[in-house]
């Protein structure tokens, strides 16, 4: 049992990374990717909303849209209780931390409609239905994991974008192309992890 | 119809919920806003110049709010918006000094002709970086129009090779000032007064051979004023605009015509 949430929880964050791997949730990956500490706390921020939206939309996909044959509802009810918990998350913020509210500025209410979040808890969903030893804990642990993920993925492109600026780039690249070059270079790199996980644990 | 009608309810009931807990949250975890400084930030024209000093006016308004700041350091509303701001505040406004840009120089093409032919990128920046401008002065307006495309209000215009700003449009931004390359264009209080227009730091005789209206530091001017508020520096009449009554007797005596009462302008 807990081999298999270490690599549930290994496997999202490296082979099953949701930006280098899956290429959603670009928008704050270099949104926000510019400096560390923005990169950070955005990603904390994701992280903690994946899991409280899997923590919401799990149960009601399985308690209540499931038994009354609702299924095809599920995204735009997801949508709606993410749209909520960003909302909400907002509000707590300002109220308790509000350097990090100012510093995440627009990119906060953009995490209600980053794919990411909406990926997980779909993803988690159909994981699920497809085995049946994978329930609540593990889809959170799933969920924890993706938002690790995209943890390490905003620090290590963070980095990169900070040794980038201090290099001498044609023109024609500078800014944007240079960065989305960078940006698939870091996703190939992590399709080195490949086998890692069912390796290590298998 | 239970197959539209339950997923509608089931639907509306997330939402309504979500929106029941929202509005709790909201009332519960309300951070008190600073009304003062909204307020203030609406007199404000929202011009964002940074002229103030301040990041913009949501930076003004905030340091106004805080009382670091005083009302009638924003060029741009003048006035009327320290009167509100200082009313609102319940301070007092102090002498607001409305200040005007004026491009320091006479040199249109009927005094003073390019050096070149200059075919380059069309722009004041462009044209000085190359052996220092077109203009057969050194010192002097290029009319290009780098001030007239950063002027947000359409004070200035250039035409015959010289830029000119119309002092009633002027609102005092300092954008125009940034823009030009050869630094003619300065703030001077909006007053009657005289302004002399000439930077030009040649000797007289260097200067008369490329300009028809360029001052010569003959020092005429000087030796009329009677508050000693006109002196000659680096070979250009300058007025000390705290000493300068706007009489105009060296705009008169000036045999270069180069001093003008800005009323006239």
């Amino acid at each position: 049992m807990i081999k298999g949430l270490i690599a549930i929880f290994l496997a999202s964050i490296l082979t099953e990374n949701y930006v280098l791997n899956k290429f959603l949730g670009i928008c704050p990956f270099l949104g926000v990717s510019k400096k560390l500490d923005t990169a950070t706390g955005m990603s904390v921020a994701v992280t903690v909303v994946m899991v409280i939206a899997t923590a919401a939309t799990w149960p009601i996909y399985t308690y209540v849209l499931q038994p009354s044959g609702l299924e095809y509802l599920q995204t735009i009810v997801f949508i709606l209780i993410i749209a909520a918990l960003v909302q909400m998350i907002e509000i707590i913020l300002r109220k308790y931390i509000p350097s990090l509210y100012n510093a995440l500025g627009i990119y906060l209410p953009l995490i209600t409609t980053n794919c990411a979040v909406l990926g997980v808890t779909v993803l988690v969903i159909e994981k699920g239905q497809a085995d049946a030893s994978f329930g609540f804990v593990q889809a959170m642990v799933n969920a924890f994991g993706s938002g690790i993920g995209f943890l390490v993925a905003m620090v290590l492109f963070a980095g990169i974008r900070e040794r980038i600026e201090n290099n001498d780039i044609p023109k024609s690249l500078r800014g944007l192309p240079i960065t989305l070059v960078a940006a698939s270079l870091t996703a190939v790199s992590f399709l080195g992890f490949q086998g890692l996980v069912e390796g290590m644990l298998g | 119809m239970n197959e539209i009608l339950n997923p509608v309810l089931l639907v509306a009931g997330i939402g309504l919920l979500a929106g029941l807990i929202l509005a709790v949250v909201s009332i519960v975890m309300a951070v008190p806003k600073d009304e003062k400084a909204e307020a203030i930030r609406a007199m404000l024209p929202g011009a964002n110049c940074g002229a103030c000093g301040f990041s913009g006016c949501d930076g003004y308004a905030k340091a106004l709010s805080s009382g670091e700041a005083k009302p009638g350091l924003c060029p741009v509303g003048g006035a009327a918006v320290t009167k509100s701001i200082s009313e609102y505040l319940g301070c007092d406004a102090g002498e607001t000094e409305t200040k005007v840009a004026v491009v320091h120089c006479l040199g249109s093409y009927d005094f003073t002709s390019d050096k070149v032919n200059y075919e380059g990128i069309r722009t004041c920046a462009g044209a000085a970086i190359v052996a220092g401008g077109v203009a057969s002065c050194q010192y002097g307006c290029m009319g290009l129009g780098d001030c007239m495309r950063a002027c947000e209000y359409g004070a200035i215009t250039v035409s015959n090779g010289l830029a000119v700003i119309d002092p009633k449009l002027c609102r005092g931004c300092s954008k125009c000032i940034q823009a030009c390359p050869k630094h003619l264009i300065h703030f001077v209080p909006f007053w009657q007064q005289a302004v002399v227009l000439c930077s030009n730091c040649d000797k007289g005789a260097d200067t008369n051979r490329i300009c028809k209206t360029g001052c010569i530091a003959c020092k005429k001017c000087e030796r009329t004023c009677r508050f000693d508020a006109i002196h000659v520096v680096d070979n250009h009449a300058v007025v000390d605009t705290a000493k300068c009554t706007g009489c105009g007797e060296c705009a008169k005596a000036c045999p270069r015509h180069c001093i003008k009462m800005l009323a006239d302008m």
